[in-house]
């Protein structure tokens, strides 16, 4: 659906900045997330986890669990049919099979009256495992001898395909020209590698849902998730189920980032539940979201770039290594397409590799893979710019890409807005801002993909001229308040006039889910084209009033009018005046739109931030952060500003405090938030924010995803910024203060 | 004709081309004939892949069209968080 008017646009709501629609239910506790619903008669659920990281399953005996009173229903692989095909490995994470493969893997799970009859049957379940050697690293999980974790693995995209199996699943590779034809044109080149550890996204809100399947068959499901539709396929899949049979309806959800894009322990719920002939609950504890749902990767990447003396780099290459936990599919493959996306190169190769460890199964994480190789590339762009003298935004500016690139995975760019953030950082108060001791500055951009897809809504026109809007994709970051402004910017209503509601899977068509910077692209979309659906039902009402002829009335802030003088002389209706004789004109009118929303504008981001350290402890805070991005256009623009912050923070976190840790034996030794440290509202200076407005073609009224690409920056943001004031480059991260203390030291030293 | 660019890993099933051609006028043609000329392409074109038409990302849209003399870029499946 392209751009409405690409010579500018005015809007009367778009771009306001309106009071939450959910905002009082939030801050009172009226609002119903995962755990606040109950049912009569309602079990508590539990799962048994492996405390092994590795090992074979020779036989779980439930004989004594199930004997204990209060115990109502047991679940453990046997009630998990084998599948193959795409839901293969989700189903065997959901419930172990032959193998425990990490700390944490569910093996086995019961439905009691009360959670310390369900945790003490727990305890009687018992698992012979035959314990098997491990691997969490993702480098030893490579080298051969290491322990294999599936011994149907063979790595895919290599030549010949190997005949032993091995923990590497997949190679990818991108680029275009020829590295070492760039690299021979370099003045100078700088190659380095990079780690990072594995990090949570953190959400507040545990895994939670309610589950009951009637004796009947039919299945209803609570859930606080980013994709209820999916859900309901995925469970329906896992469980044998007709998809028609379970409604599933998504709560209100305390963050997700990508976490809760995929089940964990719906199908356990609804298994156990089916078993049991009751209603289950199952609620994760903050242990458990560690252990067991899906942390990102972590990784390490080489990155090598030459530069010539004027500042136009001459080549870029990078090698990325990601697990991806116990299965394949770690976001490598977009951290390789995305590595050198923000740059006009004529010669560049990222070559990816996809690993399986002993760790939990990675999920999404906000812009999966793109911040780890950003890491990397924006911290040798950094120090390319050092070494050429040259101010590393003018490196930036002269290498950026633009329109007509032909971008680092392949596609050649259209109309994108990287230059424009590069510029507004430039002239912004805080690059020129005085640094004092110990403080260092760094600068970091950052892209990301963002797509449309399946969307379906409703738009119904209520009798008092109100409006009830349904949507299917849960409100993650403030969609609500965006439908509500793009359906009473159309509809020429004011803003309270509409309400818009997430509906279930079974009111609704499929939706996909609210992940890749997409809902407020294609759900507005979608909002956009039923609107405008329910304004030519309007027309047709008020036409059939005036007895002309449909084509000769008009819609205009908020009326139907007739087109012109020789439409006749009727005055104005409005959306009221029509509603109301709704009944005696054809019934109920509503506006409807099914689309496979297509034309997403790619999006970028620059980051300043300035931090300080202190010599002594290596403590470092951050004192001052500019997140500057393109929205394309903002709908509710503070809900643009708090993605950018949000995106910074964790960005932040995962830079300098947050990370899994394994012991020797592979055991998560930081499972909770006091050992595993995101940073809070005291540890951060205000994330100060610039929006920019390049328009996207592809979207009617111009706007881009922004969910995901504030969090591409930050770990170069800040690496680059602790770099100049440690004066050592850091390529570790999280940036603890025992790895700075150690870095500055062995600077010092040499 | 339409001119495909594969991402580069997949040039093990086409034996070695990273640029390929098929008869297509819509993403749907150009998958299907994608995969009856290169076998070896098939599992991955079945578990999902994005094609780029002139700079645009198509996920799922079967029958968007490819003008003639389009670039064409066959790319992993997108995700997102």
């Amino acid at each position: 659906m392209p751009l409405d008017n690409p010579k500018g646009q005015s809007f009367r709501l778009v771009g306001s900045r309106p009071d939450r629609p959910d905002g009082i239910d939030k801050v009172t506790g009226r609002a119903k997330f995962g755990a606040d619903m109950s049912a009569p008669g309602m079990l508590v659920g539990k799962l048994l986890r492996s405390p092994h990281a590795h090992a074979r399953i020779r036989r779980i005996d439930i004989k004594k669990a199930l004997a204990l009173p209060g115990v109502k229903a047991i679940v453990t692989r046997d009630d998990f049919k084998e599948i193959e095909g795409d839901l293969r490995d989700v189903s065997r994470n959901v419930m172990a099979r032959d193998k425990a493969l990490y700390d944490g893997h569910a093996v086995a799970a019961v439905a009691a009256i009360d959670t310390a009859t369900a945790r003490k049957a727990l305890k009687l379940i018992k698992v012979d495992y035959e314990i098997l050697p491990h691997v969490t690293d993702v480098e030893e999980a490579m080298k051969p001898g290491a322990p294999v974790l599936h011994s149907d693995l063979f790595t895919q995209g290599v030549e010949p395909t190997p005949k032993k199996p091995s923990n590497i699943a997949k190679r990818h590779e991108f680029g275009h020209g020829d590295v070492a034809k760039g690299f021979a044109q370099a003045d100078v080149v700088v190659e380095r590698k990079f780690k990072n550890e594995a990090t949570h996204q953190g959400y507040i809100e545990p895994h939670a849902c309610l589950a009951s399947v009637g004796n009947d068959g039919q299945g209803e499901l609570w859930v606080c998730t980013q994709g209820h539709y999916a859900v309901r396929n995925v469970c329906a899949s896992l469980l044998g189920m007709d998809v028609s049979k379970l409604r599933v309806t998504a709560s209100e959800i305390g963050g997700g980032f990508g976490g809760k894009t995929t089940v964990f322990i719906e199908p356990v719920a609804l298994a156990l539940s089916r078993k049991a002939g009751k209603p289950v609950k199952i609620v994760m504890s903050r242990e458990e979201v560690f252990r067991a749902s899906g942390p990102t990767s972590s990784a390490t990447v080489w990155v090598k770039i030459g530069i010539k003396k004027d500042g136009r780099i001459t080549a870029g290459d990078a090698v990325l290594k990601y697990q991806g936990g116990a299965f394949p599919g770690s976001p490598v493959d977009m951290g390789a397409m995305s590595a050198f996306a923000c740059y006009d190169l004529e010669n560049v190769r990222a070559v990816g590799w996809d690993v399986v460890v002993n760790r939990p199964k990675q999920a999404a994480y906000r812009a999966p893979g793109a911040p780890i190789s950003a890491f990397g590339v924006e911290s040798v762009i950094d120090e390319l710019a050092q070494k050429i003298g040259m101010d590393p935004i003018e490196v930036r500016l002269k290498n950026a890409a633009h329109e007509g690139t032909e971008s680092s995975y392949g596609p050649t760019y259209g109309v994108i807005g990287l230059r424009a953030t590069i510029e507004a950082a430039k002239v912004h108060p805080h690059y020129k801002a005085p640094l004092g001791p110990n403080q260092g500055r760094g600068i970091a951009s950052g892209f990301w993909f963002n797509f449309g897809g399946q969307t379906c809504v409703s738009l119904n026109i209520n009798i008092d001229g109100t409006v009830a809007l349904a949507v299917g994709t849960p409100d993650i970051g403030g969609s609500r308040a965006s439908m509500c402004l793009m359906a009473a910017e159309e509809l020429g209503i004011g803003y309270d006039q509409v309400r818009t509601i997430v509906a279930d899977t079974s009111s609704l068509g499929y939706n996909d889910i609210s992940e890749g910077s997409r809902v407020t692209f294609s759900t507005g979309m979608a909002t956009i084209q039923a609107a405008r659906d329910a304004v030519k039902k309007l027309c047709g009402r008020a036409a059939q009033m005036w007895g002309i002829s449909p084509e000769a009335v008009l819609w205009e802030n908020g009326h139907a009018k007739p087109a012109g003088a020789n439409a006749g002389d009727f005055p104005p209706l409005s959306l009221a005046d029509i509603a109301k004789v709704a009944a005696n004109t054809g019934g109920p009118i509503a506006g409807h739109c099914e689309v496979n929303a297509e034309g997403a504008g790619v999006s970028f981001s620059t980051h300043l931030c300035d931090v300080e350290i202190d010599p002594e402890t290596g403590f470092t805070r951050v004192i001052r952060y500019t997140v500057i991005q393109d929205a394309g256009k903002a709908i509710h623009p503070s809900y643009v500003e708090g993605q950018y912050q949000g995106g910074a923070v964790q960005g932040i976190g995962w830079a300098l405090n947050e990370e899994y840790i394994y012991g020797a034996d592979g055991k998560l030794q930081n499972a909770g938030f006091l050992d595993y440290r995101i940073p809070v509202a005291s540890d951060l200076p205000m994330i100060d924010t610039v929006i920019v407005e390049v328009p996207n073609p592809g979207h009617p009224y111009g706007l881009r995803g922004v969910g995901e690409t504030s969090i591409v920056p930050p770990l170069a943001a800040v690496a680059n910024a602790v770099s100049a004031a440690a004066k050592v480059r850091m390529t570790e991260i999280p940036m603890s203060p025992p790895k700075i203390l150690k870095a500055m030291g062995e600077a010092q030293r040499r | 004709m339409v001119q495909v660019v594969l991402w580069g890993s997949l040039k093990s099933a086409t034996g070695g081309a990273t640029k390929v051609e098929v008869e297509a006028a819509n993403i749907r043609e150009l998958l299907s004939r994608l995969g009856e000329k290169h076998p070896g392409l098939k599992p991955q074109l079945d578990r999902g892949v994005s094609v780029s038409i002139d700079g645009k990302i198509y996920r799922d849209a079967w029958f968007q069209p490819i003008p003639p003399g389009s670039e064409v870029f066959l790319l992993p499946r997108l995700a997102g968080g």
